[in-house]
C-alpha cells in the first residue's frame, strides 16, 4: 500500500501529532517503504493459524479478589502535570 | 586488583564482606570514574548525593549482618525504569522533567537487595532504537574503538548507556529492557554480557511502556555469573504485573559452572543469511567448538518463519507504541505546548515532543491498526507469531538451548545507518524471533574483530529455563577469555 499526502494527514491526526504540510511528502515516501516491506507477509499461508494474543498464553492469569488496594494520592498525581488547579488538570477549554 | 570499579559483582561483594573496602569506597570509586567518563554521555542524569546514601545505608545493614544480594553494589539504572523522586525521562523530550511518584518493581527490587543507584542512563528514545542515536539527551559513545581508528562508535541500543557504562566501568552493573533486542545488541557492541530472560519473569511495572507483549526487563553485567546474580534480585512475580509468571524464581547462579556433558546446542541453518560477515560466522564455529569440547553435543534445528520475524515485528510493536503512547498528551505530566483548543494543544505537543523515529513508529502502528487495515496487517502479523513461536517449539524438541550471533555487525559509527530505517532494522534480525516468541535470550562477548571490536553470541533457552542459558554461557565465557576490563 502505497501512502499518499492525505493519508499522512488523516493517520496523523489520528495519533494526534501535527505534521508540517512540506514533511507530508517525505513522510508519505518513508511510510510507504516500511509498509511496502512488511507486506511481504502476504506470502505466508495463515489459514486456520490462531493469533497470538498472549505470550503467556500457557500461564494461568492469577485472580485477585476485586478491591482498592491502593490509593488517596491527588497531590502526587497532580504534581508532574503542566498545569494544574483546585485538584484538576487544566486543559484549554472544551465547552463552549 | 586496585582498581575497584574493575571488580565484579561477586568479588566486589566477596571483598565487601571481608571488610577491604566498604560501600562508600566502592561508590566513590565509581562516581570519580563517572566524572572521567563525561564524554561517553552514558548518564542523562548522575545521583550522586543519593548515591553516597544509599551506600552508607548499605555499610550500616552489612555491619548489622543483614547484606542482601547486591548489597553495597553501585549500578546504573535505564532511564526507562521509574524511579521515585528522581527525572524520568525515556529518552525523550517529552518527558523531560517528569518525577515519577512510585518506583518500578525492577528497581525496587534491586534497592531492596542492597543495590546503591549511580544514575539513570542513556537510551534510545521510548527504547526504540539499535544505535542510541534517537535519545533526544544526545548520542553515547561505545568505549570501544576500532583498532587504529579515532572514529566514535554506537554502543548499540536502545540500552546503550547501560552498555557503555558496564563496559567502561563506570557501573558494576546495569538495568536494561529489550523489546526486540535492546539488551542483548547493545551487550554485543560493548563486549559485556547481557540477558533478556522469559517474558514473565520480571515485572514490568513502572518500566515506561513500548510494547508491552515483548518489553522484558533484564541484568547487563561485565560476567555470566553477575547477569545471575543481578536476575535473581530482579525477578519475581509482582500483582501489579498480571503477566509476571507466579513461579518460583531459580537461583540462576547455581547454574553458573554446571556441567553441559550432553546438553543439545541448536543450529538454526536460517541464521545464515547470504552476506553474514565471515568474521561472526567463525566466532559461531568457535562457540559451538568451546560447548562441544565441554561435552556438548551440536544438532541442526529449523526456524523456518525466520526470515518473517522483522517484518511481524515492525507491525506488532508500532501498533502496541502506538496505544502505549498515546498518554502523552500534555495534560498528566512532561511537555506541553499551548494550543487554541484541546486537539490543538494535543497536536502541537506531541509533533515537539516526539523525536523522528517514534513518530515514524506511532504513525505506522496507528495505521495498521486503523479502521480497514487492522486485518491485512495486524491480525497477519499476530498470525505470522504464533508460527514463528511455533518453530522454537519444534526446534527445542531436538535442542535444550540455541546458539547464533547477537547482531550481524560489530559496532557501527555514529551517524552511520541512519538513511534508510530498514538498514537500522535489521541489527536486530537474530534477536527479534526470540523476542516474539517471549524466550529467554543471553548474549556474550565471544571475541573480538579483525579491527578490534567485541563480537556477541547469543544463547537461547526455552521459556523459563533460563538455567540452562547461564549453564552454558558460563562454559562459553571461559573458553572465551574475553578482555573485559579493556575498554574500562
Amino acid at each position: 500500500m502505497s501512502l499518499d499526502k492525505a493519508t499522512v494527514q488523516k493517520i496523523a491526526y489520528l495519533a494526534r501529532i501535527e505534521v508540517r504540510e512540506d514533511e507530508l511528502e517525505p513522510l508519505a515516501k518513508e511510510l510507504s517503504g516500511i509498509l511496502h516491506w512488511v507486506e511481504q507477509l502476504a506470502e505466508v499461508d495463515t489459514d486456520g493459524v490462531p493469533p497470538m494474543t498472549s505470550v503467556s498464553a500457557e500461564m494461568a492469569l492469577p485472580m485477585r479478589a476485586d478491591v482498592v488496594t491502593d490509593g488517596g494520592y491527588a497531590e502526587l498525581v497532580l504534581q508532574n502535570g503542566p498545569e494544574t488547579t483546585n485538584g484538576f488538570f487544566l486543559v484549554p477549554k472544551v465547552v463552549e | 586488583m586496585s582498581d575497584l570499579t574493575h571488580l565484579t559483582i561477586a568479588d566486589a561483594e566477596k571483598g565487601l564482606d571481608r571488610g577491604d573496602f566498604t560501600s562508600v569506597e566502592l561508590t566513590k570509586a565509581h562516581l570519580a570514574a563517572m566524572a572521567k567518563h563525561k564524554d561517553l554521555n552514558a548518564y542523562i542524569t548522575e545521583t550522586p548525593d543519593q548515591a553516597l546514601a544509599m551506600a552508607e545505608q548499605s555499610d550500616k545493614r552489612r555491619a548489622g549482618k543483614q547484606a542482601g544480594l547486591l548489597e553495597g553494589i553501585p549500578l546504573a539504572i535505564k532511564d526507562l525504569f521509574c524511579t521515585e523522586g528522581v527525572q524520568t525521562t525515556a529518552g525523550s523530550h517529552i518527558l523531560e522533567g517528569f518525577k515519577p511518584p512510585y518506583e518500578s518493581t525492577v528497581t525496587a527490587n534491586l534497592w531492596k537487595q542492597g543495590a546503591v543507584m549511580l544514575g539513570k542512563v542513556n537510551l534510545d528514545e521510548f527504547a526504540m532504537g539499535s544505535s542510541n542515536m534517537t535519545s533526544y539527551y544526545g548520542a553515547v559513545k561505545n568505549p570501544w574503538k576500532r583498532s587504529g581508528d579515532a572514529k566514535d562508535l554506537v554502543p548499540g541500543g536502545s540500552s546503550g548507556g547501560s552498555a557503555a557504562a558496564v563496559s567502561a566501568c563506570i557501573a558494576m552493573g546495569a538495568t536494561g529492557t529489550d523489546t526486540g533486542g535492546s539488551i542483548r545488541q547493545p551487550a554485543a557492541f560493548c563486549g559485556i554480557v547481557g540477558i533478556k530472560p522469559t517474558y514473565g519473569r520480571c515485572s514490568r511495572f513502572g518500566i515506561v511502556a513500548f510494547a508491552s507483549s515483548l518489553d522484558q526487563a533484564g541484568p547487563m553485567t561485565r560476567t555470566v555469573k553477575d547477569a545471575a546474580i543481578m536476575l535473581k534480585a530482579m525477578a519475581g512475580h509482582d500483582p501489579k504485573d498480571s503477566t509476571s509468571t507466579p513461579g518460583p524464581t531459580p537461583d540462576f547462579t547455581k547454574a553458573v559452572g554446571q556441567s553441559i556433558k550432553g546438553l543439545r546446542v541448536g543450529v538454526p541453518k536460517e541464521y545464515k543469511p547470504d552476506g553474514l560477515s565471515s568474521e561472526i560466522m567463525a566466532a559461531w564455529d568457535k562457540g559451538l567448538a568451546w560447548l562441544k569440547e565441554a561435552g556438548a553435543e551440536v544438532v541442526e534445528v529449523s526456524l523456518p518463519h525466520t526470515k518473517y520475524a522483522l517484518a511481524t515485528y515492525y507491525i506488532v510493536a508500532p501498533a502496541e507504541a502506538s496505544s502505549n503512547l498515546a498518554r502523552y498528551d500534555g495534560v498528566r505530566f512532561g511537555l506541553r505546548v499551548p494550543g487554541n483548543s484541546l486537539d490543538e494543544m494535543y497536536m502541537k505537543t506531541r509533533a515537539e515532543g516526539f523525536g523522528r523515529e517514534v513518530r515514524r513508529r506511532i504513525l505506522i502502528g496507528t495505521y495498521v491498526l486503523s479502521a480497514g487495515y487492522y486485518d491485512a496487517y495486524y491480525a497477519k502479523a499476530q498470525k505470522l507469531r504464533t508460527l514463528i513461536a511455533g518453530d522454537f517449539k519444534q526446534a527445542f524438541q531436538k535442542a535444550d538451548v540455541l546458539l547464533t550471533p547477537t547482531a550481524p555487525t560489530p559496532a557501527f559509527a555514529i551517524g552511520e545507518n541512519l538513511d534508510d530505517p530498514i538498514t537500522m532494522y535489521l541489527n536486530d534480525v537474530f534477536t527479534i524471533p526470540t523476542s516474539l516468541a517471549g524466550l529467554p535470550g543471553l548474549s556474550l562477548p565471544a571475541g573480538l574483530s579483525s579491527d578490534g571490536l567485541p563480537l556477541g553470541l547469543q544463547l537461547i533457552g526455552r521459556p523459563f529455563d533460563e538455567e540452562a542459558v547461564f549453564k552454558a554461557a558460563a562454559v562459553m565465557e571461559q573458553a572465551a577469555m574475553f578482555k573485559r576490563w579493556e575498554a574500562c
